[in-house]
C-alpha cells in the first residue's frame, strides 16, 4: 500500500526513470550494461558515504566531515602500505576503527556538550583534512598486489558491462543501511530523534547511544568510502574529495529525505545518487557540454526537491487541519 | 507529616519521601512525600507553580532530584531517565501529546519495544498488535498510517495506550483530559477504572476538580513546593480541597453582575472570511465590552482570532475600525492599531523560553516602538515590575528564563506583554487553558477590570462557565460558522450548549 509519506520517494524514483528514459531516447547506448556498470562503479564511494549521511540527516543532524575523512582514509592507506609491511586487510580494519571512533567522538561531543552538529562536524572536517596533510601532501600511489586482486574482481555482464567489487559493495551498503534504518530499533530511534529529540527522550529513546551511533555509522561509512575511493583511484591524496560531503547531502535531499529530519528513506538516497550519476554520464555522452553543467543541473534539482518538500508539508498540514475540523464528535 | 489513613492496610506501591528539588534562586520541591497505593487513583493537586510537574519529573527521572528517596514496591529505586523509569514500571502521559509526528501510530505505540524477528522489527506483527491494543480503547484506526493523520484527541488516547502498555505498576497522567471531549473523558475514565482493578497505582493531575472527585480515591495537595495535606476524597468536599490548595477561602468564583454599559463602537467586522478556515464572520465590538467566542474544539475560535489579528489574511469581507475601513494584513499592522493577541498555545506561539521574564514582557512594546528606539533600561524595569506586581506573577527574579516559570505564571507574563502595549482591543485565546483554580480566578478578575477600564475584549474559551462569567455577549461558532449570538440574560451555559446542539441537529 502506498502511503502519503512515500510520495517524495516516488517522485525521486519517477524523476530517475523519466531522466533515464529521456537520456536513452537521445543516446540509445546509455541503456547498455557498460553504462549501468560504470554508473555503479563511478559513484560507489559517494553512494556509501551518502548512506551514512542519510542516517545523520534523518536524525536532524548534518555531517560535514565525511569528505575530509575519505581523503584521510586514502592517504592513511597509501602511506601505511608504502611505509610498512601491513597487509591491506589489516590496514582496512585499522582505518575503519579510526574513522568510526572519530565519528563516535563527534557524536558524543554533539550529545554531551549539546553542540550543534554543524559546528562539531565542521571542526571534524578541518581535523581530518589536516591529519591527511600531515601524513602526506603529495599524491601517494598504492601499489600492492592485493589491491590489484581486488580491482580485478568483476562480473562481466552480457553487453560488456563490468560490475566491479566496489559497485557491489555500495549496493550491499544500501541494503544494510535500509535494513538498519527501517527494520531495527536503532533505526526507529534515529527517526524518533529526527521527529523531535525532547519527545523522543520522553518516550524512552536513548539519545546518547543513538546520537553516538549515528555519527559513528557516518564516520565508519566515510572510512569504507575512503577504502573504496583508494581502490577506485589506486592512490591517496590529501586534496581529494573536497566538497564530497555536499554532494552526499545533495544526494540525500534529492532522494526525498527532509533536511530537517524525521522523514525519508535510504532507498531514496540510492536513486538520488543514480540521478546525479546519470547527469554526469549524459554530459559525457553529449561531449560538448562543460562538466560544470553537472553542478548546475544538480543545483536546479535540489531546488526543485526543496520546493516539492515544502509543498508536500504544506499540503499535508492543511489537509490535516481540514480533516480534524470536520471530524467533530457528535 | 499526616498520619497514615486507616483504610489501607497494604504498604504503598510507590513511596517517595523527602523529595527536594532546587532551581537557581528557587526551591521547587521541599521535602515532599507521596504515597501511591495499588488499585488507587491518586490526584495530585495544587496551583500552578505548586510543584506538581516538578515532582512528576523527579519521579520519572526527567529531572534529577536534589534529595529524597523513592521506593517502588519496597525497594529503593533511582530512575535516571524516563527510559529508566519506564523500565521500572513508571509510565507517564504528559499534558501535551508527546508522540512523534513523523512516525506511524504503531511505531509510536511500540517505540523502544518493537516486536522483532531475527533482530529485525516485524512491522506486520507490530501493526497487528497495535490494532489490537487500540481496539481495546475503542479506536478502530489503521496503525500503519502516520500519527498526524488523526486528531489530537485520538493522539492523546494513543499516548495513554502507550503508557499503559509500558508501565506495569505506576501510571502518571498529567492533565490527560485537557484536550478530550466529554465522551473521550468517559472512555478514558473507563480505562482508568479497568487499570485500577488490575492493581495499578495511578496518579491523576488535572485542574478539573469535578473529574478529581469523579475518579480519584485519594489526593495529595501541594502548595509552594510543600505537601499541605493528603486526604481520602470520600471524606472531604471540593471546598476543603480548594481551601487546601489556595490556603485561603476562594473568593466567589464568578462575579454575577457586569456593570456599566458598553462604550462607543470600536470595531465592525463585516463578513470577514477565509476559505477553508472560517466562514463569513460579522461582529460589532464596543469599548468596555467582552465578547466571548464559544464552540467546540475546531469550531473556528482560534481561526477567527488569528483572522482579526491579521495572522491569517482574509479573502473576503471588511473590517471597520472606528468607522473607517482598515486593512490589516499582518500582526504588525494589527499591533500598530493597538490590537493585541494572547495566543492559545503559549509554548509555540507565545513565550520565548530562553529570554528572561523581563525581556518577554517588554517584547511587544519594543516591537511596536521599532528596534531603532530602544526603551531605556529603567523604564523596562519599571514596566516589568509593575505588571509582575499587578498580575501577581510568581518568580524568583525578573532575570530568570521564562521557561522556568509554571504554566499559569507564563500565561500571566504573556498577558503582561500585551497589556504593556496598552491595547484598545485585546484578543485572548483560551486564556485559562491548563492553569489552576487560583490563577483562573485571577485571570477572570483581570478580564473584568480591563473591561471596566474601557478596553474591548474578545475571549475565545472552551470553558462555558467562564464565558458566562465575564462575557457581555457570546458568539457561538460551529463548524467554522457563526451560528448564534447571545446577550444579556440569554448568556447561560445551557443556552450556549443548546446553540451548538441545535445546529448539530440541523446539520445531521
Amino acid at each position: 500500500m502506498i502511503r502519503s509519506t512515500h510520495l517524495p520517494l516516488m517522485v525521486t524514483l519517477a524523476t530517475f526513470v523519466l531522466a533515464y528514459a529521456l537520456c536513452a531516447a537521445q543516446y540509445p547506448a546509455m541503456l547498455s550494461t557498460r553504462v549501468v556498470a560504470n554508473l555503479l562503479t563511478d559513484n560507489a564511494f559517494l553512494g556509501i558515504v551518502a548512506v551514512g549521511m542519510t542516517f545523520v540527516i534523518l536524525s536532524g543532524g548534518i555531517d560535514l566531515s565525511v569528505g575530509s575523512v575519505i581523503a584521510f582514509t586514502g592517504v592513511f592507506l597509501a602511506v601505511v602500505l608504502r611505509d610498512t609491511s601491513m597487509h591491506p586487510l589489516t590496514a582496512f580494519a585499522l582505518v575503519l576503527a579510526i574513522t568510526t571512533g572519530f565519528g563516535a567522538a563527534m557524536g558524543a561531543t554533539i550529545h554531551y556538550l549539546e553542540m550543534p552538529p554543524f559546528i562539531v562536524t565542521l571542526a571534524g572536517m578541518f581535523l581530518a583534512r589536516g591529519a591527511a596533510y600531515v601524513l602526506s601532501t603529495d599524491s601517494v600511489p598504492i601499489t600492492h598486489e592485493f589491491y590489484d586482486t581486488l580491482q580485478d574482481i568483476y562480473w562481466k555482464a552480457p553487453g560488456g558491462g563490468r560490475f566491479r567489487l566496489i559497485g557491489g559493495l555500495m549496493i550491499l551498503t544500501f541494503i544494510a543501511g535500509a535494513l538498519i534504518a527501517h527494520r531495527t530499533r536503532f533505526g526507529q530511534n534515529v527517526y524518533g530523534l529526527g521527529g523531535g529529540a525532547q519527545t523522543a527522550r520522553l518516550m524512552g529513546v536513548p539519545l546518547a547511544s543513538t546520537t553516538v551511533g549515528i555519527y559513528a555509522i557516518s564516520g565508519g561509512l566515510a572510512g569504507l568510502s575512503g577504502i573504496v575511493f583508494s581502490l577506485y583511484t589506486s592512490a591517496g591524496y590529501s586534496l581529494a574529495t573536497v566538497g564530497v560531503e555536499l554532494d552526499a547531502i545533495a544526494a540525500v535531499v534529492i532522494g526525498g529525505t527532509l533536511l530537517s529530519g524525521g522523514y525519508g528513506f535510504v532507498a531514496g538516497t540510492f536513486f538520488g545518487i543514480l540521478i546525479m550519476g546519470l547527469i554526469q554520464t549524459y554530459i559525457v555522452f553529449d561531449g560538448t557540454l562543460s562538466s560544470w553543467w553537472t553542478k548546475i543541473v544538480i543545483g536546479a534539482l535540489l531546488f526543485a526537491f526543496i520546493l516539492l518538500q515544502k509543498g508536500l508539508t504544506w499540503a499535508t498540514t492543511t489537509r490535516r487541519k481540514r480533516a480534524t475540523g470536520s471530524a467533530q464528535p457528535s | 507529616m499526616k498520619s497514615r489513613r486507616p483504610m489501607t492496610d497494604q504498604p504503598p506501591l510507590l513511596h517517595a519521601s523527602g523529595i527536594s528539588k532546587f532551581f537557581p534562586g528557587a526551591v521547587a520541591l521541599d521535602e515532599v512525600e507521596l504515597k501511591l497505593y495499588p488499585g488507587e487513583v491518586h490526584a495530585l493537586l495544587g496551583e500552578n507553580g505548586a510543584g506538581k510537574s516538578t515532582l512528576i519529573k523527579c519521579l520519572t527521572g526527567a529531572y534529577r532530584r536534589d534529595g529524597g528517596v523513592i521506593r517502588l514496591a519496597g525497594a529503593e529505586v533511582d530512575p535516571k531517565s524516563t527510559a529508566d523509569a519506564q523500565d521500572l514500571g513508571i509510565g507517564t502521559v504528559y499534558q501535551e501529546v508527546n508522540l512523534l509526528p513523523n512516525l506511524t501510530v504503531a511505531e509510536n505505540l511500540f517505540m523502544g519495544r518493537q516486536p522483532t524477528r531475527f533482530g529485525l522489527v516485524n512491522r506486520r506483527a507490530m501493526n497487528r498488535a497495535a490494532a489490537e491494543v487500540l481496539e481495546g480503547y475503542g479506536l478502530q484506526i489503521d496503525p500503519g498510517e502516520p500519527l498526524t493523520r488523526y486528531s489530537v484527541a485520538v493522539q492523546q488516547v494513543i499516548a495513554i495506550a502507550r503508557a499503559v502498555a509500558m508501565s506495569g505498576k505506576v501510571l502518571i497522567l498529567d492533565e490527560p483530559t485537557a484536550s478530550l471531549d466529554r465522551d473521550e473523558v468517559e472512555l478514558l475514565f473507563g480505562v482508568i477504572r479497568q487499570l485500577k482493578e488490575r492493581g495499578l497505582a495511578i496518579v491523576f493531575i488535572t485542574h478539573f476538580l469535578d473529574q478529581v472527585f469523579e475518579i480519584s480515591d485519594r489526593a495529595t495537595v501541594l502548595r509552594n513546593g510543600r505537601v499541605v495535606g493528603e486526604r481520602l476524597l470520600a471524606e472531604v468536599s471540593q471546598h476543603d480541597i480548594i481551601t487546601l490548595m489556595l490556603g485561603r477561602q476562594l473568593e466567589a468564583r464568578v462575579s454575577e453582575k457586569k456593570g456599566g454599559t458598553p462604550g462607543e463602537l470600536l470595531l465592525q467586522v463585516n463578513d470577514l472570511a477565509k476559505r477553508g478556515m472560517i466562514e463569513p464572520f460579522s461582529l460589532d465590538l464596543h469599548r468596555g465590552e467582552v465578547v466571548g467566542l464559544a464552540g467546540l474544539l475546531g469550531s473556528g475560535r482560534t481561526e477567527s482570532a488569528s483572522l482579526l489579528f491579521g495572522a491569517v489574511q482574509a479573502d473576503q469581507g471588511k473590517l471597520l475600525l472606528e468607522g473607517r475601513e482598515t486593512r490589516i494584513t499582518n500582526p504588525r499592522e494589527a499591533i500598530a492599531h493597538r490590537f493585541a493577541l494572547c495566543p492559545e498555545d503559549r509554548k509555540t506561539d507565545g513565550i520565548v523560553g530562553d529570554l528572561s521574564v523581563r525581556d518577554n514582557i517588554i517584547l511587544a512594546l519594543q516591537a511596536r516602538q521599532g528596534w531603532m528606539r530602544p526603551i531605556p533600561r529603567a523604564k523596562v524595569n519599571e514596566i516589568a515590575e509593575h505588571y509582575v506586581k499587578a498580575l501577581d506573577i510568581r518568580l524568583a527574579s525578573l532575570d530568570m528564563p521564562i521557561r522556568l516559570l509554571s504554566g499559569g505564571n507564563q500565561q500571566k507574563a504573556l498577558l503582561a506583554r500585551w497589556l504593556a502595549t496598552e491595547p484598545e482591543f485585546l484578543i485572548l485565546d483560551e486564556p485559562t487553558r491548563g492553569i489552576d483554580v487560583g490563577a483562573h480566578a485571577e485571570i477572570i478578575a483581570l478580564i473584568e477590570t480591563l473591561r471596566e477600564n474601557g478596553m474591548a475584549l474578545l475571549v475565545a474559551s472552551s470553558e462555558l462557565e467562564e464565558l458566562v462569567a465575564y462575557s457581555t455577549r457570546v458568539v457561538v461558532l460551529r463548524d467554522r460558522r457563526q451560528v448564534k449570538e447571545l446577550s444579556g440574560d440569554e448568556i447561560t451555559a445551557d443556552n450556549i450548549v443548546a446553540a451548538i446542539a441545535d445546529e448539530e441537529r440541523g446539520a445531521a
